[in-house]
């Protein structure tokens, strides 16, 4: 998504119970839902199970920002600028009062560095990197999320960088904040990103041998049925879900 | 090569030289074994369990003599996969798993996390005033259950032993006013999205004032064992020491920012619950060392009996009002009640369902089983834990559970700091420096 494609109405606005049904290019759809009660092959004849909804996250805001947020905003473009870095930022969502960063992969240490350095930005304190996996959004299925706080003019910023499952690599910011070196290899241990350049991608809470990496939405939970006064309790996976 | 049998380990190979498997009541071996050889260079493993490392934290020291040059944490023996088993939970049984982490300030790990899943509702303002007083007089009643913990452990590590005991003791007096309160010493999941799971029970508001009665007599006494106790500022004074700078860079917060004399604290920062409406002190030290994280604990442990007080004081005023959202959409339908065989559903509420109203019964059905739908996005709300920054990054599919909740805890981020804390020290200080950072492993593992 890029900034000119973006839609007239404020970010708030595009939460999925405002979102039309169909899959509006503008709107960032990560994935479909259907049927409703978590009923699947019953012969439920209410017509609910055919309903096809798509998963939609809050797509891009439209400049000017409200208050801080254009600040942070024009003085990373001003930065980037300087530093000769372009297209570094593809998206910016805001939503309840959060801003978002939607950053290319290739540009993140540049970005993490005027981040911290700038004068107007001074994000000094970086919260640590969060892996999201988003099997059905396609190209983009790994995200990275970095939660950014400047203590100098008291703003938090999240910052998100995406890889494909293909090619799961993104450049460790381990030299610009040195506190991610623990995030990072947990990040790698549970959706399996690699990190290029972390000084020792290991595995930290998994043992060294562990096959798969836990937190992908393909690696099951796992559990055995719980028999309790003569019925079966399946494990929590396979219970009924209203997803 | 292994010199000595292990009934449980086995044996080992490695590569680098003689291997000592350490039992008890077999250092004479050691020390024999180690004549034979000239070199001084040994590295210990200390831990998985071992007393003076907080649960399950494995130490790997590498030690000179009694000076460690290199010191690094093994980590991940406690790691129980709640973030991943909240995902196949509603929004409201998450509260149920993520309690369960940070063992000594559950409150906080619920209330982050809730705070979270509330800004996706977009339902912040609409939380009643009783329930937010209610969870701002949890958390500081928790942060100083929490700190009675870091400062007994702590004093038991370096063998103050009388600080162990008479912090256990005043923490179980927090732990009874948690059962009165929330039914449960710990694990209490009662911090819910929209409010709290029930109203202060009679009596409760009394139980408080003795407590920070007998508290404001009881904390002297802490000061007064160790404040100025000569082996105690021994053990402590200019040990785990970490500036500023090295904060920043390793992402510390909490006591450990704060002992560098940079008064940087969530509370007042980015006030949540409405604490920017109350009356407290940020606690900071100078000296950047165990010693002024000691002091820092022991100073924030009185603020927090201020911000009780004043709670306390609010609650008073508040008697009867609402606890959970008006939205009946997210407010959980069922009331508790203690009953003849502990607490549980209110009769009243049950008879409500099964015999009176069957709109009811549905609702009730629906809200329990499917739970509600959080719109798709994402929030980051921090609080302030007793350990430091404490943030769940809650994302939502706009469905009735959790695509993804991360904690970023901060004993895991902290305990980071083990390395630059001790290495160059002596073997006895690293304990007294991980002490100083006070981490929790089941927050470290998740």
């Amino acid at each position: 998504m890029s900034d000119e494609k973006a839609p007239d109405q404020a970010a708030v606005d595009q939460s999925p119970e405002n979102a039309p049904a169909t899959t509006d290019p503008e709107v960032h759809a990560v994935g479909v839902r259907s049927g409703m009660f978590g009923v699947k092959g019953s012969g439920d004849t209410s017509g609910y199970g055919g309903l096809v909804q798509p998963v939609v996250l809050p797509g891009a805001a439209q400049r000017p920002f409200d208050g801080w947020h254009e600040e942070v905003a024009s003085a990373l473009d001003v930065a980037l600028a300087a530093g000769g870095v372009e297209h570094a930022v593809e998206s910016v969502v805001i939503h309840r009062r959060e801003i978002t960063f939607h950053i290319r992969r290739e540009d993140l240490p540049a970005v993490a560095q005027v981040l911290r350095d700038d004068p107007r930005l001074r994000f000094e304190f970086c919260a640590g990197v969060n892996g999201v996996h988003y099997p059905a959004d396609t190209g983009r299925e790994l995200h990275a999320v970095y939660h950014l706080l400047s203590m100098t003019h008291n703003r938090r910023i999240r910052v998100e960088v995406t890889a494909p499952d293909s090619d799961p690599h993104i450049p460790s910011i381990v030299t610009v904040y040195p506190t991610v070196d623990w995030h990072e290899r947990e990040t790698y241990d549970m959706f399996g990103l690699i990190f290029d350049g972390h000084p020792a991608l290991t595995r930290i809470l998994m043992p060294d041998d562990w096959p798969g990496h836990p937190q992908r939405k393909d690696y099951p939970l796992g559990g055995i049925p719980v028999e309790y006064k003569g019925g079966s309790v399946p494990p929590p996976d396979q219970r009924r879900s209203y997803n | 090569m292994s010199t000595t049998e292990d009934l449980y380990a086995g044996t080992s190979e490695t590569s680098e030289g003689r291997v000592f498997t350490v039992t008890g009541q077999d250092w004479d071996q050691i020390a024999e074994g180690l004549a034979e050889e000239v070199e001084e260079r040994i590295v210990v493993n200390m831990g998985p369990q071992h007393p003076s490392t907080h649960g399950v934290l494995r130490l790997i020291l590498e030690i000179e003599g009694e000076t460690v040059s290199e010191a690094r944490c093994g980590i991940g023996y406690l790691h129980t996969g709640i973030e991943k088993n909240m995902e196949y939970r509603s929004w409201v049984q998450g509260v149920t798993f993520c309690t369960r982490m940070d063992y000594l300030s559950p409150l906080f790990n619920e209330a982050t996390y809730v705070f979270g899943v509330e800004r996706l509702l977009d339902i912040e303002d609409d939380v009643p005033e009783k329930a937010q007083v209610m969870r701002v007089l949890l958390m500081e009643l928790n942060r100083i259950s929490s700190h009675l913990v870091a400062i007994a452990t702590g004093g038991m590590e370096i063998g103050a032993l009388t600080v162990m005991t008479i912090g256990f003791r005043e923490r179980e007096l927090v732990l009874d006013l948690f059962e009165l309160i929330t039914g449960l010493r710990m694990n209490h999941a009662f911090i819910r999205p929209g409010g709290v799971a029930q109203d202060l029970p009679p009596g409760a508001l009394d139980e408080i004032r003795g407590f920070v009665a007998l508290m404001k007599k009881r904390l002297p006494e802490y000061a007064a064992l160790c404040n100025a106790n000569p082996i105690f500022k021994a053990r402590l004074e200019g040990v785990g020491h970490l500036d500023l700078e090295g904060c920043l860079a390793l992402g510390l917060t909490g006591p450990v920012l704060r002992s560098t004399g940079y008064p940087w604290d969530l509370r007042k920062s980015e006030p949540y619950s409405g604490y920017e409406t109350y009356d407290f002190e940020v606690q900071t030290w100078d000296t950047a060392d165990a010693y002024g994280r000691f002091r820092i604990r022991l100073n924030e442990m009185w603020e927090s009996l201020k911000l009780i007080e004043q709670a306390a004081d609010r609650l008073a005023g508040l008697e009867g009002a609402p606890v959970m959202v008006d939205d009946k959409k997210i407010a959980w339908p069922s009331q508790l009640a203690i009953g003849s065989d502990g607490m549980g559903n209110s009769l009243d509420h049950i008879r409500h369902i099964m015999g009176e109203s069957m709109e009811a019964l549905i609702h009730h059905f629906k809200l329990v089983t499917e739970g509600f739908r959080v719109p798709a996005g994402q929030a980051y709300v921090p609080v302030e834990s007793p350990r430091g920054e404490l943030g769940a990054h809650v994302v939502s599919d706009g469905g009735t559970r959790p695509f993804r909740a991360h904690f970023r805890d901060p004993s895991f981020t902290n305990l980071q700091a083990t390395s630059v804390m001790s290495e160059g020290g002596m073997i006895a200080d690293v304990i007294v420096a991980i002490a100083s950072i006070d981490p929790v492993m089941g927050g470290v593992d998740r």
